[in-house]
């Protein structure tokens, strides 16, 4: 019995350092590209700003200050002090812009859990029963893939309503296609290497196989794909909050933000370039971040 | 050659068949009443409510409605607007043209400049250039378009002047349709200034649909001619002392080349979500405008015939671009059929 535990522990610390192996070797390839870190050291930067909102954004987002509506941005001054001006209404640009990346990262970290977790469950059971439940699957995700992803977020938000609930449920389903291909063709590869057919000999049951014995080897293209798509679920999450099916003012969304203030863009530019300007670095943050990932985790690029 | 397209053709079936059940549910998945939705009326009487529900065929069962609906649609019959009482395939193809000369137009920027940089960046690669090139298209292939959209009409339209900041023509013309495409139309109408109006209009829309396949292009053509260029028969060509065009433009590129056309063939989807945005922010009078206005409009027989029509057209352009493929690389070909 304890000799039985100390054998656990053992193969469990043995696991632990394979592990530390594994994320040592992947950090060495990641961070020889310097690209790629600054994207991820920025990144952090925003999760950063988007959990400190209260404390660092300089005004309340929603408060508006009547004396100062459209004010430019000034720094300094003794009155209507605001760093990336005002809006229509008066309200902060700045803090709207800071409160508005939870909105964001929290939308694009929801699209990419929920077309993880079930893009991978209908991927792992394509591959693991074949047949019709495959072909069913698969013709599914054809089909969701034959609509441009706007246009089926768009038909999606107006059957469920606009709001940034919906329209992160309505990015998901476009995305999943993605991921259940992904997951079926590197499932479909795994399955006929020898340790799979060595763990079933061993008697393994049917959810050991798919998700503990196999799916681990599946991850790393997976994980390349969840970036890039935080990066356009972003995207799209603000494009459908410009066309107004998204996010609803007064949410501070900054696709939402750029909509409210499409109408001042000529008079007011700086209410719409702010907005812009960070959507652009963020979704570029997570691209460059991506492109390193994709380079340390897929042995094919190495070194090209 | 012959398994082969049908092949390919018989792979479509089923995804019609989704498509349709798609749009064909839409309307039944709509909050709210969906003969109120689809008849655009308010308030309506028990006995008109039943009238309407018989002519709309909602008293049917689903499976017949679903049968009646593919049946209409294999016979051009795509509904008819709430709005406009007109049937949709009509406004649809009236509005088509626009996008397409805006589409076209983007994706020709988009090949011209594309290319010929990613080739470049191979070229030259691990050099400043290579990556200035490749940093500027990751910048473009993250960009919010419709927020550049805004930018360059505030820049160029707003403070510079030099552009229009909407629409196709200038009011001052009015040129008849005849193609639709009014490039082509201005041209046929031979009024001076027409024809330049028009090029005027489409500067900016061009440039904000163009960049993401831009992007891509140039990426993909890249990392294409990378992979060439490592082959055993370049460094041939090479060794035979060919001039440097000879090698990268003749025996590179050309191998290059199924891999770009392919990129080049995916991006159609990626357009007609672009053209969504752009149109909406330059009221270009086209397909994604149509939509965007039938879905605040509540008029969801056009957007349920427009869903399928843009489905079908994407799987059109992908059946040609599988069937090009095939053509230009026999080994594909031949494992497939």
């Amino acid at each position: 019995m304890s000799d039985n535990a100390a054998g656990s522990v053992a193969v469990g610390t043995q696991q632990s350092s394979m592990l530390r192996q594994n994320l040592k070797e992947f950090w060495y390839y990641f961070s020889e590209s310097k690209t790629a870190v600054i994207g991820l050291a920025f990144l952090v930067g925003i999760i950063l700003m988007a959990l400190t909102a209260d404390i660092i954004a300089p005004h309340d987002p929603t408060v508006q200050y009547r004396d100062c509506l459209e004010q430019p941005p000034t720094l300094g001054a003794d009155k209507c002090n605001f760093a990336f001006g005002t809006d229509y209404a008066g309200r902060d640009m700045l803090s709207r812009i800071i409160y508005g990346t939870r909105l964001s990262l929290v939308a694009g970290g929801m699209v990419v859990i929920l077309c993880l977790s079930i893009g991978i469950v209908f991927g792992v059971v394509a591959g693991y029963f074949r047949g019709w439940v495959d072909i069913v699957i698969m013709r599914i995700m054809d089909t969701i893939l034959s609509v441009p992803g706007l246009l089926m977020a768009l038909v999606l938000v107006a059957i469920l309503g606009p709001g940034l609930l919906n329209a992160m449920i309505a990015i998901s389903i476009t995305y999943l296609p993605h991921f259940v291909r992904l997951t079926r063709s590197s499932y479909i590869i795994e399955s006929s290497k020898e340790y799979v057919i060595a763990s079933r000999v061993a008697g393994a049951g049917k959810f050991r196989i798919m998700f503990i014995t196999i799916l681990p080897n599946c991850m790393a293209p997976l994980i390349v794909q969840a970036t890039l798509s935080f990066s356009t679920a972003i995207l799209d999450t603000a494009a459908l909050g410009f066309l107004g099916m998204g996010a609803q003012p007064p949410a501070p969304e900054w696709g939402t933000l750029i909509a409210e203030n499409r109408d001042l863009m000529l008079s007011a530019p700086w209410t719409v370039t702010f907005p812009g300007l960070a959507i652009l670095l963020a979704v570029l943050a997570i691209n460059l971040m991506g492109d390193g990932l994709r380079d340390a985790l897929d042995p094919k690029m190495k070194r090209s | 050659m012959f398994v082969f397209v049908l092949n390919r053709i018989a792979l479509l079936i089923p995804i019609f068949f989704g498509v349709t059940l798609v749009s064909f549910g839409f309307i039944r998945m709509l909050p709210g009443d969906p003969v109120a939705a689809l008849a655009g009326e308010r308030d309506m009487t028990p006995e008109r409510h039943a009238e309407m529900m018989a002519k709309l065929g909602l008293d049917k069962p689903a499976w017949q409605q679903y049968l009646d609906y593919v049946w209409n649609l294999l016979h051009g019959d795509f509904g008819t607007s709430v709005l406009t009482n007109r049937p949709i395939l009509d406004e649809f193809m009236e509005l088509f043209p626009a996008t397409i000369e805006l589409g076209v137009a983007a994706m020709t920027l988009a090949i011209i400049i594309g290319v010929p940089i990613g080739i470049f960046a191979a070229v030259k690669r691990g050099t400043i250039y290579d990556q200035g090139i490749m940093g500027l298209s990751l910048v473009g292939y993250s960009m919010p378009i419709f927020w550049w959209g805004l930018l360059l009409i505030i820049l160029f339209s707003g403070t510079w002047g030099l552009t229009p900041i909407s629409g196709r023509i200038s009011f001052l013309f009015d040129v008849p349709t005849v193609t639709g495409f009014l490039l082509i139309d201005a041209l046929l109408y031979g009024e001076e200034g027409a024809f330049a109006s028009a090029m005027h209009h489409m500067i900016l829309p061009t440039i904000v649909l163009g960049t993401i396949p831009l992007a891509i292009i140039a990426r993909q053509t890249r990392s294409a001619m990378l992979e060439v260029l490592s082959e055993d028969y370049v460094r041939t060509a090479r060794a035979k002392g060919l001039s440097p065009l000879r090698v990268y433009g003749l025996h590179a590129l050309r191998n290059a080349m199924i891999t770009v056309i392919t990129v080049i063939g995916l991006q159609v989807g990626t357009l007609m979500a672009g053209a969504i945005l752009t149109e909406t922010i330059f009221s270009w009078p086209g397909i994604g405008k149509w939509i965007i206005f039938s879905v605040f409009s509540r008029d969801y027989y056009a957007v349920q015939g427009g869903l399928v029509l843009i489905a079908m057209i994407i799987m059109s352009v992908n059946l040609i671009v599988d069937l090009l493929y095939g053509l230009i690389n026999p080994r594909i070909l031949h494992t497939n059929s």
